[in-house]
This record gives C-alpha cells, sequence and structure tokens, in this order.
C-alpha cells in the first residue's frame, strides 16, 4: 500500500497521482491492484474524486464535501465520517464510509455501491440515477427525492418524506418511516425483491434479515401532470 | 317615425378593453375550459426595453472612424481566463447558448455544431446530457451542469471544453425545467434514466449544493476532476445581477453568464415566462459594475443572453461591457424555426409562423423542436448548419460595422460613451445618456 500525506502534499498532487493511475491502467488495459492509503485528510473537500481506475484508496479520517465524487471502478473506503455529497455521481465502483455522511450522500449517482456504516443525514439518495445505497443506521428527511433507479437500503428508520416525487428506484426500510414523500408508497416484498435485498445487505457486509425491511417505491400517479397533483 | 329617428342617433363604437383584452379573455377562457396553466416555450413575448431603445453616435469632428471594409477591426474573444489551464478561443463574440438534446432533435443539435464551429464560435449542451452528434460537431462544446444531472458523467466533463454551472435561467429564475411526455422517446429516456413516455420534471435547485459557498467547493470538484484545464462558467438568471455575478465571482467562476428575460425555454408556465426575471437590457450594468467593483471587469468574462437577433444587439452588449453574446431562439430561427414555408402546417396546430410556441407538444413542422423522427428527418443538418454559419458571419459584420463607425479596432473596444439611449427607460436601465442630453435617470451627482 503506498502512503499520500495530504496535510503535506495537497490535493493537486493528490489527483495528479491517482488520475495517472487512470491512464496507466487504460494504457496497459489490465487492472491495476494498487492500493492507496491517504492520511492527513483533516475534513479536506473533494478527495478522492473522479477516479476511474480498479485502484483501492483507504482515507484514514473523516472528509469534507464530495468525497469519492463521481468515481469509477475505484474502492474508496474512509475510516472516519464524510461530509456533504459524498460518492455524488459515482459512475461504478464502491464506496464505504465507516462513520456518518452528511447530507445528499450518493447524489445522482448512476452505478456502484455506496456503503454507510453509521447514518446519512437529508436527502440520502436524492435523484438517486441507479447507484445502490446501503446505510446501516438511519436516513435524514426527503430522502431518495427524486430517485429515479437504483436501490436504497435503510437498515434504520427514515426520516420525513421519504421518496417525494419518486421514479423507479426502489427503497427497502427496515425501521419505522417518519412519513412518505408525494407519490410515495408501500409495496409488496416479493421474491425477487428479497433476492435483490440480500445480495445488497452482504454485498455490504451488513448482517440483516431481509424478511425485516418493507419495500416503497412510485406510485406513478405523477408520471403524467394533473392539476389535482399540485399544491 | 319614431323607430326612424331612433335609427339616426349614433351609436358608441364597440370598445375593446385595454385591460380585458381578445388575448387576456381567450386566456380565461382556455384556463376555465382546461384548469391548467399555459406552458410553452420561447422567452417573453411582451414588449420590454431593449437593444432597439439604444443608438450609436458614431464618429465626428472628436471620433476618427476606422474604414469599414479595409481596417482592422477584430472579434476574437478568450473565455476562461481567470483559473484554466486551457481557455477557450473563439473567433467571435457571439456563442450558442445551451439548448437541450430531448428538447431539440439530433438533427437541429447536430446543425448547431456544425453552424458554430463553421463560424469560429462554441455550443453548449443542455438538459439532457452530450450527444455524440453534437461533440463530434462542435469544435468547442461547453458542457451545462444543471440541477437534474441527467446524462451526467466524469467522460462527457472531460470531454468537453468548458463547463458551465446553470444556476438560473432568464426565462425562468427560480424554476425548474420540463419535458412532457410526447418528446421522450426511447433515447431521450436512456439518456436521462427515466420511464418512457412520461412528464419530466426537472429539479430548480442542484441537488448536493444550495449556496454560494458550497458552489465553491463544487467548483473545485469540478476543476479537481478535469484537472483545472476547463473553463467554468456559471449561468445566472436575469434577477439580481450584481449580487449574482458577484456570488458566482466569489465562488471561483472563470465566466458568468447572464441570461434575460428575453432567453429562451423549451416548456415552462408562460406566468413565470411574462412575469419573473428582469428584461437584458436592464441587467448588463450591474452585472458589469459588480465585475468592477470586484476588479474582476476582463479577468472574468461576461457573456449575455436573452434576445440578442443582430449584429447591432451584439454590439450594443459589448459597449455596455460583456465580453460576448450568446443566441438560442435566434440559432433556431437561422436553421429554420418559424418558418413560413411551414404556414399550412402552422395552421393546422391553430397557430402561425412567428408565433409558433408550442415546443413541449414536439409537432414542430421544422423538425426541430421535435422527437419525431419523420418530422426530424424535415431538417438537413448540413444546410441548417450553413445557415447558422451565415448568419453568425452577418451578426459579426454587423458589429465591426458599427465598431468601425465608433473608431473601434477590435469590438471590445466599444464602450458606454458610444451610446445614447432613445426612452427614459432604457437611458435608466442601460446607464446611457437620454438622446439630445447628458442625463440619464439615476446618475450620480443629479440628484434624480
Amino acid at each position: 500500500m503506498q502512503r499520500f500525506d495530504l496535510g503535506e502534499n495537497g490535493l493537486r498532487a493528490l489527483h495528479k497521482t491517482l488520475h495517472a493511475q487512470a491512464a496507466q491502467t487504460k494504457q496497459a488495459a489490465q487492472t491495476n491492484e494498487t492500493a492507496w492509503e491517504i492520511v492527513n485528510p483533516k475534513g479536506s473537500h473533494a478527495i478522492a474524486v473522479g477516479l476511474d481506475a480498479p485502484i483501492e484508496v483507504t482515507v484514514r479520517g473523516s472528509t469534507g464535501y464530495y468525497c469519492a465524487g463521481m468515481n469509477k471502478q475505484a474502492t474508496v473506503h474512509v475510516d472516519g465520517s464524510v461530509g456533504p455529497g459524498v460518492a455524488e455521481n459515482m459512475m461504478s465502483g464502491t464506496v464505504i464510509v465507516e462513520g456518518d455522511a452528511s447530507q445528499y450522500a450518493g447524489a445522482t449517482g448512476r452505478g456502484g455501491l455506496l456503503v454507510i456504516k453509521g447514518n446519512a443525514s437529508s436527502r440520502c439518495g436524492i435523484s438517486m440515477k441507479g447507484i445502490d445505497i446501503v446505510v446501516q443506521g438511519n436516513v435524514g428527511h426527503m430522502s431518495a427525492f427524486m430517485a429515479q433507479s437504483g436501490n436504497l437500503v435503510v437498515c434504520g428508520d427514515a426520516g420525513e418524506a421519504l421518496g417525494d416525487s419518486i421514479y423507479e428506484a426502489r427503497l427497502f426500510v427496515r425501521g419505522k418511516v417518519k412519513s412518505l414523500g408525494a407519490d410515495c408508497i408501500e409495496k409488496e416484498m416479493r421474491p425477487e425483491h428479497l433476492e435483490i435485498l440480500k445480495d445488497l445487505l452482504e454485498r455490504a457486509g451488513i448482517e440483516a434479515d431481509p424478511a425485516e425491511f418493507r419495500r416503497y417505491g412510485s406510485a406513478r400517479e405523477l408520471y403524467h401532470f394533473n392539476i389535482d397533483n399540485a399544491y | 317615425m319614431a323607430d326612424d329617428h331612433k335609427s339616426d342617433i349614433p351609436r358608441t363604437m364597440p370598445i375593446q378593453s385595454a385591460t380585458f383584452s381578445q388575448e387576456v379573455n381567450a386566456e380565461i377562457r382556455r384556463a376555465a375550459a382546461t384548469g391548467i396553466y399555459d406552458i410553452r416555450g420561447g422567452g417573453a413575448k411582451r414588449k420590454l426595453p431593449h437593444f432597439d431603445d439604444l443608438l450609436f453616435l458614431g464618429a465626428s469632428m472628436s471620433r476618427y472612424p476606422l474604414e469599414g471594409y479595409r481596417e482592422r477591426c477584430d472579434t476574437d474573444v478568450v473565455l476562461g481566463t481567470r483559473f484554466a489551464s486551457k481557455p477557450i478561443r473563439l473567433d467571435i463574440p457571439i456563442t450558442i447558448a445551451g439548448m437541450s438534446f430531448g428538447a431539440l432533435s439530433g438533427q437541429a443539435k447536430e446543425a448547431l455544431g456544425r453552424g458554430a464551429s463553421m463560424a469560429g464560435t462554441s455550443t453548449t449542451t443542455g438538459d439532457g446530457g452530450m450527444t455524440e452528434e453534437e461533440r463530434g460537431h462542435s469544435r468547442t462544446l461547453v458542457y451545462q451542469y444543471l440541477p437534474s444531472r441527467y446524462g451526467m458523467n466524469p467522460d462527457d466533463l472531460r470531454r468537453a471544453d468548458a463547463i458551465e454551472v446553470v444556476v438560473g435561467q432568464g426565462a425562468k429564475p427560480g424554476g425548474g425545467g420540463m419535458l412532457l411526455g410526447q418528446k421522450i422517446n426511447a433515447r431521450v429516456a436512456q439518456m436521462r434514466n427515466l420511464p418512457e413516455g412520461i412528464d419530466q420534471r426537472s429539479a430548480c435547485r442542484h441537488p448536493d449544493w444550495t449556496g454560494p459557498d458550497d458552489l465553491e467547493i463544487k467548483i473545485l470538484e469540478l476543476r479537481e476532476i478535469t484537472g483545472w484545464e476547463k473553463p467554468i462558467y456559471v449561468k445566472v438568471g436575469g434577477a439580481r445581477p450584481y449580487f449574482d455575478t458577484t456570488l458566482a465571482v466569489k465562488a471561483g467562476a472563470d465566466v458568468v453568464v447572464l441570461d434575460g428575460m428575453q432567453g429562451g425555454t423549451a416548456a415552462t408556465q408562460d406566468v413565470f415566462i411574462e412575469h419573473v426575471g428582469q428584461p437584458t437590457l436592464a441587467c448588463i450594468r450591474q452585472a458589469v459594475r459588480a465585475l468592477q467593483d470586484l476588479g474582476m471587469h476582463r479577468k472574468v468574462q461576461l457573456i449575455v443572453s436573452g434576445g440578442i437577433r443582430s449584429g447591432a444587439d451584439v454590439a450594443k452588449v459589448l459597449a455596455l461591457g460583456a465580453d460576448a453574446a450568446s443566441i438560442g431562439t435566434a440559432a433556431m430561427v437561422a436553421i429554420g424555426d418559424n418558418d413560413p414555408r411551414w404556414e399550412a402546417e402552422y395552421n393546422a396546430l391553430g397557430t402561425t409562423a412567428g408565433a409558433y410556441d408550442d415546443w413541449h407538444e414536439g409537432r414542430d413542422p421544422a423538425g426541430i423542436s421535435t422527437q419525431d423522427p419523420a418530422l426530424a428527418a424535415r431538417l438537413d443538418p448540413v444546410e441548417a448548419g450553413r445557415r447558422l454559419r451565415n448568419y453568425l458571419k452577418v451578426m459579426t459584420l454587423e458589429a465591426q460595422t458599427l465598431a468601425r463607425a465608433c473608431g473601434k479596432s477590435h469590438v471590445h473596444n466599444l464602450e458606454p460613451e458610444d451610446l445614447c439611449a432613445l426612452t427614459l427607460e432604457a437611458a435608466a436601465m442601460a446607464q446611457i445618456p437620454l438622446a439630445g442630453t447628458d442625463w440619464y435617470p439615476g446618475k450620480p451627482g443629479t440628484g434624480y
């Protein structure tokens, strides 16, 4: 594992190094198994963003905004908590947060797996577009707002207005849901959903019984403009 | 006899109410019949103080003109010199504004790319992501980063020549977009990750930042992902241009794009288009003053859009302190939108050439604001691109003609002193002296 001191070398040097991994990987057309450890993150913003190589990056400490933003292929492990927008617009790969996550975790993510071992704040999974998000704790209000596709698994409770204006994303919640947002309803948990949930929990390394979860999704009442839906 | 006498009495002429005009009454009846507000494309249609209310003074005894056609008058512009390691260099100070694939057909987007590239300028994506037609035919392509993030991905971010973070739009400052189901075909749905045929709503706020302090961090992220190469624009609607420009600069913008209320949209409520925002003319001096107050005029470039139609408009925008102008509606007209050749079909849609604005319905006879394959096939991208090139060339020649008449060897040398205003409103909004005076409302030291 190669060590990078962020406090000493700075963000630009970090990304020059990590993005060079992507270029090398593409040229060589083979997997690059290089692992990186970032120390002294000190809550910095935009750590390990725009990665595009199958590398492993471990951040020792907590981060600011947009950690692992737009990630592709890489596995980013944060040994701490993360600020707003962790793994925003992630395309693929895996991001694991040992602590808590602030607002907008996994916002607009299009692929990959985001695992939050602690709690996630408001708007977790906002406008998600295919990403899978597994939260071991609770999620805050307006989570999965305008969620388009993908899966959000909440092992704890969900705050107010879960899944407001949701499209085709699947929401699985084990605990209480304070309230559902516009056009979000509870749906039947069929065997195929239990399989999806079981797989997600396994991939996230979280022990939980899929049978304890309830599924929520779109009533599809907002799909075509109707004046009676305006308020 | 009595009846005959009555018929001789002059009658009062039928008088239409200025308040309850035929147009107003028709809208009341339409609303009463449907229960839904009117949705349409385009920008504000009401009469507003505009660039026609300004004139150039030209040269005289105290100003020395340049010889038309012979003496040099440059038009090039560099955008993104503040932080980007690869600023954009354009031959002309007129860019093509953001318009989405989805709102426009693939052929229309290709035509815009072709025309802009031939004219030496940039075109811009929109709320639907980047298409291959567009990237392939645009020498310089600006990638819009929008609240919806439809189709957003880091590869396209890196393939772009600049990034435009869209905060607001002149047609609807504070509003999100909509694309109705008629235009969400399989390709558009796939790009936006939505079910086919649904009415799509775009968010009015970005999902992962909420204010200028956050935006500064977002811009940092975008720069880190793209290696600090790309100019980053911030686009604002004409709402509070002084503060919006100030905050965009504070957040780290290389370029501010300012869109007045005549700027178009693919589909928005008519009440929004006509009743929110400020006229383009009223926005420019405020934005320029913000840049000057920060010591950033010309260091952060200003692009102005919203109702730009001619080289005269471009020259006036530049004289008021902008670095470039941007066109959307005019570019659509140049490639064939609202062309009278389709009059019979416009009539069949209950409208007429020049007034057609139901772009959201996807039935555009000109094949531009549609996803219907048969209609879209009517637009030849090569020929339409040629028309756009010609139009951009004419606008540039016009702007050069006016600049030379004012004695300027570069269109950027035009200045407020070259202008006068025809109306009090234009004088006040543009802070340009009323014709025949040295005064405008609000002029410092005048007490008015």
